[in-house]
């Protein structure tokens, strides 16, 4: 089954680009493909390129060079991703040895520094991971994502487990160390609000396509998608009268991708559906600067203008 | 509205052994919190603040170890017999639809269970089972029922088994809903279906509902009421548009901010980690984080001992706005 359907997507150094979408649409098995952590047998076609070259195609060594010390993952759950019974330390230590050259001559020195970036003690290093809170651990998981300075960092619902308060100081920080050391940041989240808090640009995917992108205020505050404008009243202002005992929603539930309606994915569910929806499922047109958006309701007034 | 409360909380403590011979733990540190008929309440706080302790006891699935919860003006005993019929009243609903759901139980057996557990008092005005259970599910929106009755947790979306758990709660007619977090699990585009429900619930059967949430949007879009909650104690309580649209308590102005504007320039972060209530700080047990400590605000206006050394004291409860900080004693309030 499609779990991605032709998704184009471009992230420049020191940019932030956030991929927002409900469970089920792609979202994670598209970051998971840029790095080539997909099951074996799955299908994927295209190209990723990393600085120009080819993730799909390079060869197993070079593409273990390149993750971790050109491209590195955060997960959600930083319970899972560290070792339990490890010291924190020496998990952050294991890429460097491997992968950089950025250990120098003193690794300890680099792991010290490390968690001082990301807001811990250095003595943080000679913690196991379960003495550690959620945030704690998600701030280890960051150091590690940063070890071997990498290029790009892909961090897939980096805060989703965390309370406001952590979630926004875990942002303020991956915000601050991705624009001090010029990283492009590739951010996964089902929260809107989450990213656009974040992110210089947002891109919007529903079952498997993206359905609208562009500069991610403008997005989130002038939705041209009705599902963008569904997620974004998801999470209401809050003072703002219309959303008072209001709460915004779409009926129906996201689409099983191994039986997509005909036309657009979206029409079922869609609250502007019009005659023709069913017939054709739109391309992302463009709809302003710097913005597309796939929705028969924007179709560029000349054709061929995209 | 009524003037009394169906479900109220006086004076709740409810304590735990510390680990390894520590502290004991406050989870619940003197609470005054009511709910009236066909009332929403939300009850908003990070996790370990005690939120979720303070739901259970309200629900008698907790002893508290001091204070007492009231059920329509009469206080909880807490013998088996009043419990069994306490819960029929008063209906808890958990976050995780998928977690609360037996996945061999059919969505029929998931609502009926609760039925059979209490038997014929639980069948009000309907004769038989079968009727009572669809009429709970169609409550729930999940129409026409007898569609889901053969249907299996694994066949239903999120926003569906959440239904089913609503539908489950809903079969035995209670009075109060207690819902823990009841659409932190399900997708964004559901989520807003989700406490539409709870709103129609209300509306059409004057249930009341105490909603446990981190989220403020959550309270904005559907409560009446809200209360803050911070280690152990209600810090601030009121009406959702007095509350959240001008905030008095620095620890709600901080939880507004982020909920507002995210990791965004505006948000008044709060460094360091939500705090143990096994070392609940002296004084105000806000103040060691208080940006009003730290931007010099508090010592201005003269209450920085007071912050460091005085406990502002537990909140009333009721219905109307109050707050528990030095920078807003109740005398400027009467006034």
């Amino acid at each position: 089954m499609p779990a991605l359907r032709g998704v184009e997507l471009a992230v420049e150094a020191g940019q932030k680009v956030g991929i927002a979408g409900e469970s089920g649409c792609g979202k994670s098995t598209l970051a998971l493909s840029l790095l080539r952590l997909l099951p074996p047998g799955t299908e994927v076609t295209g190209r990723v390129r990393l600085d120009g070259e080819d993730v799909l195609t390079m060869g197993w060594g070079r593409l273990r060079a390149v993750r971790w010390a050109a491209a590195s993952i955060v997960f959600q759950g930083a319970m899972h991703s560290l070792n339990p019974v490890r010291r924190v330390g020496a998990q952050i230590l294991e890429p460097i040895l491997v992968h950089g050259e950025g250990g120098g001559a003193d690794p300890g020195r680099r792991v010290a520094r490390l968690l001082e970036d990301v807001g811990l003690a250095a003595s943080a290093a000679e913690a196991y991971p379960h003495q550690l809170s959620g945030g704690q651990r998600q701030r280890v998981m960051i150091a590690m994502a940063l070890a071997c300075s990498p290029r790009l960092v892909v961090a897939d619902e980096p805060t989703s487990a965390l309370d406001v308060m952590v979630q926004a100081q875990i942002l303020r920080l991956v915000d601050r160390l991705v624009t001090d050391q010029g990283i492009g940041l590739v951010m996964i989240s089902h929260d809107l609000s989450v990213l656009t808090s974040t992110c210089d640009r947002l891109v919007v995917m529903y079952a498997g396509r993206i359905v609208e992108e562009g500069p991610a205020g403008e997005v989130f505050t002038a939705p041209r998608h009705p599902y963008t404008a569904a997620l974004a009243a998801a999470h209401p202002r809050i003072g703002d009268r219309a959303s008072r005992r209001n709460p915004g929603g779409l009926p129906g539930d996201p689409p099983d991708v191994e039986r997509l309606p005909e036309g657009c994915s979206f029409r079922p569910r869609c609250p502007v559906a019009v005659a023709g929806c069913e017939l054709v499922d739109p391309p992302l047109w463009p709809a302003g600067a710097g913005r597309r958006v796939a929705c028969i309701h924007v179709r560029p007034v000349e054709p061929g203008a995209g | 509205m009524s003037a009394e409360p169906i479900l109220s909380a006086r004076g709740l403590h409810v304590t735990f052994p510390g680990r390894r011979g520590g502290q004991p733990a406050r989870a619940v540190d003197g609470v005054n919190l009511d709910v009236h008929p066909s009332e929403i309440l939300a009850l908003v706080g990070e996790s370990g603040c005690g939120k979720t302790t303070l739901a259970r006891t309200l629900m008698g699935l907790e002893r508290p170890s001091a204070g007492e919860v009231r059920f329509g003006g009469v206080a909880l005993d807490y013998s088996t017999r009043s419990l069994r019929a306490y819960r029929r009243r008063v209906q808890l609903v958990l976050q995780d639809p998928t977690g609360s759901l037996n996945p061999r139980h059919s969505v029929y057996e998931a609502v009926a269970e609760g039925l059979r557990i209490h038997g014929a008092e639980a069948f009000g005005s309907f004769g038989d089972e079968e009727a009572k259970v669809a009429d709970a599910l169609s409550r729930a929106g999940l129409r026409p029922p007898e569609r889901f009755f053969r249907r299996y947790p694994h066949e239903l979306s999120g926003g569906q088994r959440q239904r089913v758990v609503i539908a489950g709660a809903l079969v035995l007619d209670p009075r109060v809903i207690v819902a823990d977090e009841p659409v932190a699990s399900l997708d964004a585009s559901v989520r807003g279906e989700i406490l539409k429900l709870l709103l129609a619930l209300r509306e059409d059967s004057g249930l009341s509902a105490l909603v446990v949430t981190h989220d403020l949007g959550l309270a904005w879009n559907v409560a009446d009421r809200v209360a803050v909650m911070y280690l152990g104690r209600i810090v601030e309580t009121g009406p959702v548009e007095t509350i959240l649209r001008s905030p008095r308590h620095p620890y709600t102005q901080a939880l507004l901010s982020v909920a507002s504007a995210g990791a965004g320039s505006a948000a008044v972060i709060l460094g360091g980690e939500p705090p143990d209530p096994a070392r609940i700080p002296s004084g105000c047990r806000f103040h060691p984080r208080c940006p009003a400590l730290g931007s010099g605000v508090a010592a201005a206006a003269g209450v920085e001992p007071a912050c460091r050394a005085v406990d502002p004291g537990a909140l009333p409860g009721g219905r109307e706005a109050a707050v528990a900080c030095h920078l807003f004693p109740p005398l400027v309030e009467r006034l």
